[in-house]
């Protein structure tokens, strides 16, 4: 008979040794890690950080290192999770939140949508952390209408290196705030945040699909149609070549009012479940995931998405974290996981991103289908991610042969085109293009200087980056 | 840090002379490799490789380094850790071949070479593993050989010391399960270079080049155990389990 494993709480209340890999589950590193189960104890850790410095870690979403710190302090925020949805004037369009660093949009969710209430964005996951959202300043499908998400929020507690808490928001010490948004977790120990919460109608979106046979078509679509939907992303099918290069399927929508969702929503319009329907097996064989298996994966994806559909009522699972039903799904790309590459380039720029598709198509890469978005204007932080133009996501096993010496010939048409990769999700870009594509990193590192000259705070990924 | 696709941003070297190392090196410092640090027995020989890794934009520094003396390898090992940050990769590339007919006649020889080709690498590994462990990471690669698959009379002394360090190494990397580092054993065939000279050479038989290719791929792969060429894998499965007699007969030359 196996052993009794002891009981979770008790091993992870104590700092214990433990490798840690981002989502994509590569480039495995070991720290001392600490999952504290209080505000205080959270303050506690960063004083008593090990040599090789301390890093907060959330839901470890991040695909590649950035929430890793190898022979050093990694403290799990994830049981320091309390929040609070304020009073507001019942006219006013937003409620205020302050949410610990730990607390999860999954959690958020399950007490705001009852009280008519959304995050104020969403990733295309719902197991992120506040704190991690922060240091990731990160985006959803109404990026084009709402920016990103340190836009909402109004105020945080920081922990600085030296152990001084402080209170930091867009109009309160801007610099440091601006540089925390984004700041992959390295100016200090994000404790709090406060945002502002948009009101819903219901729990249902009204959802318009259209499906696009080229990559131009799709473009062109979001190009005219966007500026309508307050949610807007397309997936793209980047197995498929020739004439069907770049071949979408098109989803956009915005929340149903009460009188809209009643068909589908029943007597109460802000009725919220959502869950795991199924979890990957725990231990998956390479090659599963092969060209044959995922080009008919894809195949049988478009086929079935209508051509054109208007105002079909879906739940907020359904429209936002269709992943999130699979637990564990990064399992079934095997031991050697996976990368996420994503990019955004400028806005006229359609002829390099067609180059970039049709190079990714030709490659044979095995690739599920890929995220394109349109973004909005940028917010003010340095490092943050989005800026306008268009983006592109996409996930590759790690194992592909010509995938190192492929993807850097890539980033080098994002960088001749002004674009840039996305720092939460990189896992192997080339450093010396770092500050190309981030031309601001010097204004950040100077505000990372003032708050933690002694490097205090690290990771894995500011050790490849030399951030 | 070494990144999802296998590359490392900088390597050590114990054993700097061995072509198959500088092979490898060449692959490092195509990619993400910017420092290489060499431990050599006689470092001025190295200048040339040194001039060409650091026009590809590399920094190099090389230092004496004995695998005869195991009581230096810790301090020779830190003071590399110390001086350069991170070591996301160690390569254990320090060997003789020797000639079986001189260890025949000369035992001491014959110990000598063990020495460096097990003890040596016995204990300039477990030197790497414990920075390793102390910085949360790192990838040891250990060049082994087919030769330590099964011993053969015409060289049993080299083929016994690879045995003994392929072992080692397998057992280290077990142990390291967990500390965020990892071992990967290289096990090459008949490579043709200095070391086999003049030698005749056997079925598969690589070329450093050949061997490099194989360990950067492989190391993008996540292997543990890299064969170069990579049909040695099933052929040595089968030597393993041929009966002595039929291997005497096989392996004979």
């Amino acid at each position: 008979m196996p052993p009794t494993p002891p009981e979770p709480a008790a091993v992870l209340a104590r700092p214990h040794t433990a490798e840690l890999t981002g989502w994509g589950r590569t480039a495995p590193t070991a720290s001392d890690v600490r999952r504290p189960t209080s505000a205080t104890e959270l303050q506690r850790a960063l004083p008593n950080g090990s040599p090789r410095g301390l890093l907060a870690r959330g839901l470890g979403r991040g695909y590649g290192d950035c929430a890793q710190n190898s022979g050093g302090t990694v403290v799990e925020t994830t049981d320091v999770d309390a929040f609070t949805i304020h009073d507001a004037d019942p006219a006013s369009d937003t409620v205020l939140v302050t949410a610990e660093a730990g607390a999860s949009i999954d959690r958020l969710l399950h007490a705001l949508v009852p009280q008519g209430l959304f995050v104020p964005v969403t990733p295309g996951t719902r197991y992120v952390t506040v704190g991690g959202a922060i240091a990731a300043d990160i985006h959803g499908k109404n990026h084009h209408r709402k920016g990103s998400w340190c836009q909402h929020v109004t105020s945080l507690h920081l922990q600085l290196a030296d152990g001084e808490v402080v209170e930091i928001g867009p109009d309160r010490d801007p610099e440091l705030f601006w540089a925390t948004a984004g700041g992959m977790g390295l100016t200090g120990v994000v404790l709090d945040a406060t945002f502002a919460c948009p009101r819903i109608g219901s729990s249902r979106l009204l959802v318009d699909t259209d499906r696009a046979a080229d990559l131009d078509e799709v473009l062109e679509l979001m190009a005219s149609g966007d500026h309508a939907y307050d949610y807007s992303v397309a997936w793209i099918d980047l197995m498929a070549g020739g004439r069907a290069t770049g071949r979408s399927v098109l989803t956009r929508g915005r929340f149903a009012t009460a009188e809209e969702a009643a068909p589908a929503a029943g007597p109460d319009p802000y009725a919220y479940s959502a869950g795991v329907l199924a979890s990957a097996p725990p231990f998956v064989p390479d090659g599963l995931l092969n060209k044959l298996t995922v080009r008919a994966f894809n195949e049988l994806w478009f086929r079935k998405a209508p051509v054109r559909r208007r105002d079909e009522l879906q739940t907020i699972p359904t429209f936002f974290h269709p992943l999130d039903m699979v637990g564990g799904w990064n399992r079934i790309y095997g031991p050697q996981g996976f990368l996420q590459w994503q990019f955004v380039i400028p806005f006229g720029a359609e002829a390099t991103l067609r180059r970039i598709i049709e190079e990714l198509s030709a490659s044979g890469c095995t690739s599920f289908l890929a995220v394109l978005k349109a973004f909005g204007e940028a917010d003010p932080a340095p490092l943050s991610f989005p800026a306008p133009g268009w983006t592109l996501a996409l996930d590759i096993p790690a194992g592909v042969r010509g995938l190192g010496p492929l993807l850097d010939r890539l980033d080098e048409l994002v960088v001749a085109e002004g674009g840039r990769v996305y720092l939460a999700k990189d896992s192997r870009v080339r450093p010396e293009l770092v500050p190309q594509m981030y031309p601001r990193l010097d204004e950040w590192r100077a505000v990372r200087n003032r708050v933690d000259p002694q490097r205090r705070i690290r990771s894995d990924l500011s050790r490849r980056l030399g951030l | 840090m070494r990144d999802a696709v296998g590359a490392v941003q900088s390597v050590l070297v114990l054993g700097g002379g061995s072509e198959i190392a500088q092979a490898i090196v060449d692959r490092l410092v195509g990619g993400r490799c910017r420092t290489v640090v060499l431990g050599a027995r006689d470092i001025t020989a190295l200048s040339p490789v040194a001039a060409r890794w650091q026009a590809a934009g590399a920094t190099v520094d090389s230092f004496a380094f004995d695998a005869l003396d195991p009581a230096s390898h810790q301090a020779a090992v830190d003071a590399a850790f110390d001086a350069h940050g991170d070591i996301d990769m160690a390569i254990i590339a320090f060997g003789v071949l020797g000639d079986q007919a001189t260890f025949d006649a000369d035992p001491v020889a014959a110990a000598d070479a063990a020495r460096a080709n097990y003890v040596g690498a016995v204990s300039a590994s477990l030197a790497v593993a414990s920075r390793f462990r102390t910085q949360g990471h790192g990838t040891l690669l250990v060049l082994s050989s087919v030769a330590g698959v099964r011993a053969r009379a015409d060289n049993y002394v080299y083929g016994s010391t690879k045995a003994g360090l392929d072992a080692f190494a397998q057992g280290l990397g077990d142990a390291l399960v967990g500390t965020g580092s990892r071992v990967v054993v290289v096990r090459p065939g008949f490579v043709h270079g200095r070391m086999t000279e003049g030698m005749q050479p056997a079925p598969f038989a690589t070329t450093p080049d050949k061997v490099a290719d194989a360990v950067v791929a492989g190391l993008a792969k996540g292997r543990e155990v890299i064969w170069a060429p990579a049909v040695l894998a099933p052929v040595f499965t089968v030597m393993r389990n041929l009966p002595r007699g039929v291997w005497r007969r096989v392996s004979a030359r």
